[in-house]
């Protein structure tokens, strides 16, 4: 792979030990790319907590050990530099609030708020949610970025039209030391056009039609491009970051074009570009029903947890919570979590939408969610989401039986203990 | 006992052998496999329940969450990695995945490895020379596979 003198010195140690780490990280992974060089990077997005169990004992050891391991898959343990880039902290693994309700003790908080001060000195800003691009990070159209979580880079690839891979939590950590990604993938123009086509015989408007769409594609373009066609309404934030979350977690899609409403395409050819058309998927009546009974993993009615937001909600998505719950108490047999980034939780407090959610019975949550914390209240068997994304990974990683629906399906769970949600 | 021959570009450097694990199902790391004893947990992956700990992996590549390189990189740590993988679609999940496993890894193979290899069969990994040499179950002693199989 060619490296430019200055990624060459920092690799030889010229700009210090945890730069020269992070540099043979770049280039081992670069070359498994078969990359043949490396871009410049002014935007991260990574996770440098270590909450997982699997490695406290690497957290005990202090935050120079996790990121020299963890960020940077170095055996020698680096100090590690102030960023040399702009970068922030995605989800994390426990609620800086409500830790005692995730069931977290003493000893992981203060780890955790330790870290942050560690990490925060050093210039990771901690947003400390899986949608940056809500709360002040959006990068603009053809910025190249370095991020993790599948949901957020297919927002930014797609939506934002800026440009990254799939990060990990090792490549962002190198990348915020060099502000150096390998070239390859979806930095490169000619890797972004479309490859399949989907044509949308059904309507799809609300956000939980996005869902089932997003998670219908993604299993079967896994992870190429797909190009939407015949959408029947305009989506907005809310609804396209559901959809990419869906796609993302069934397959891997990382781009995917909506003429005349993403930014890359004003048309299907302009989306195709010089690719021709590998094949064609037509998403109707019968493949919605079907996406849906696939996201269903319960078969008993009696609820005890509801969780709402993931990817973590917007501000209308809270405003929409709060109304169904305005003046109304979930049951006593079930718990209901409702997850929003900590920013935009300081305006929905402001906005009263926390108060009334509280006053209902739930609990507004932040920094983390159960799939990433792997923390449900206590008990729990059967779960109600409104989340594809949710409901395709928590029933395996929770063992909890999983029933997906709208987010009126699933308020309506919470106030009667009971499901009743369905499609027509 | 005859072997096949595949030859490949290796993706990270290094020699190893075992049982081959295969599955022509994309398989994801964060939320879908347990880190702590190697196994897939995701609900409808056809090798839900079994693990990859010491087996050569062949799977089409990686998919789902960015967490993937990190939770390979935990079964490294944990002593339940993968003893090779064997992959046929680049990504950078996967890219980065094998580099921090740091297990041998090819991909860009000459033939099909679905076609050429099946659960059970012994493999050789030579990723620095690019060749991967598969013995068929069929063809292996059967006191070894009792004991690769315990």
């Amino acid at each position: 792979m060619h490296l430019t003198d200055y990624e060459k010195a920092m690799l030889d140690g010229d700009h210090g030990r945890a730069k020269a780490r992070a540099m043979d990280l770049l280039v081992r992974y670069g070359e498994a790319l078969g990359a043949e060089r490396l871009v410049e990077v002014n935007n991260v997005a990574g996770a440098f907590n270590a909450s997982s169990p699997s490695v406290k004992h690497i957290a005990d050891k202090g935050m120079d050990h996790v990121y020299s391991e963890l960020n940077l898959d170095s055996d020698e343990v680096v100090e590690v530099p102030h960023m040399a880039v702009n970068t922030c902290q995605l989800i994390t693994g426990i609620d800086n609030d409500n830790w005692k309700l995730q069931g977290a003790s003493e000893e992981m908080i203060g780890a955790q708020r330790a870290g942050e001060r560690f990490l925060g000195r050093r210039g990771v800003n901690m947003f400390a949610t899986c949608t940056p691009y809500q709360v002040g990070n959006v990068p603009v159209k053809g910025e190249h970025c370095a991020w993790m979580e599948s949901s957020a880079v297919i927002y930014c690839n797609a939506v934002l039209g800026a440009r990254t891979n799939v990060e990990g939590k090792e490549s962002t950590g190198a990348a915020a030391l060099t502000g150096r990604i390998p070239y390859w993938g979806y930095h490169l123009t000619e890797n972004r056009y479309g490859m399949h086509l989907v044509q949308l015989d059904v309507e799809v408007d609300d956000m939980m039609d996005w869902g089932l769409l997003g998670y219908y594609i993604g299993e079967i373009v896994e992870e190429d491009i797909p190009v939407l066609d015949r959408v029947s309404h305009q989506p907005n934030l809310i609804k396209l970051k559901h959809f990419g979350a869906a796609a993302a977690s069934s397959g891997g899609v990382e781009m995917y074009h909506i003429p005349g409403v993403t930014p890359e395409a004003d048309s299907v050819d302009e989306a195709f570009g010089p690719r021709k058309v590998q094949q064609r998927f037509r998403y109707g009546p019968a493949e919605r029903r079907e996406t849906y009974a696939k996201l269903q993993s319960a078969t008993e009615d009696k609820i005890d947890f509801v969780m709402l937001g993931c990817p973590h909600n917007s501000l209308e998505q809270m405003a929409i919570i709060a109304e169904m719950l305005d003046g109304k108490k979930i049951s006593s047999d079930v718990a209901l979590w409702v997850h929003t980034p900590r920013a935009l939780k300081q305006v929905a407090d402001r906005n009263g939408y926390c108060e009334i959610i509280e006053a209902a019975g739930g609990v507004v949550m932040s920094d983390t969610c159960p799939a990433i914390s792997r923390r449900l209240p206590p008990g729990v068997r059967v779960i109600a989401t409104d989340s594809a994304k949710q409901a395709h990974y928590l029933p395996a990683i929770a063992k909890v039986q999983g029933w997906f629906g709208s987010v009126r399906d699933c308020v309506d769970a919470a106030l009667t203990g009971t499901w009743r949600g369905g499609v027509s | 006992m005859s072997a096949v021959t595949i030859r490949g570009r290796k993706v990270v450097g290094g020699k190893a052998a075992g049982e081959a694990l295969v599955t022509r199902e994309t398989i994801s790391g964060w939320g879908g496999i347990n880190e702590r004893d190697g196994s897939i947990i995701e609900r409808r992956h056809e090798l839900v329940g079994q693990s990859f700990a010491g087996k050569v992996l062949v799977f089409p590549g990686a998919k789902g969450s960015s967490g993937w390189s990190a939770y390979f990189h935990m079964t490294r740590l944990n002593g339940v990695a993968p003893a090779a993988m064997i992959f046929t679609r680049m990504t950078t999940k996967i890219a980065l995945g094998a580099v921090v496993t740091r297990v041998p890894a090819v991909t860009d193979l000459d033939s099909d490895p679905f076609e050429a290899i099946e659960t059970g069969d012994w493999v050789e990994v030579d990723a620095d020379a690019g060749v991967v040499t598969v013995t068929k179950r069929a063809d292996r002693p059967k006191e070894e596979i009792a004991e690769t199989s315990a």
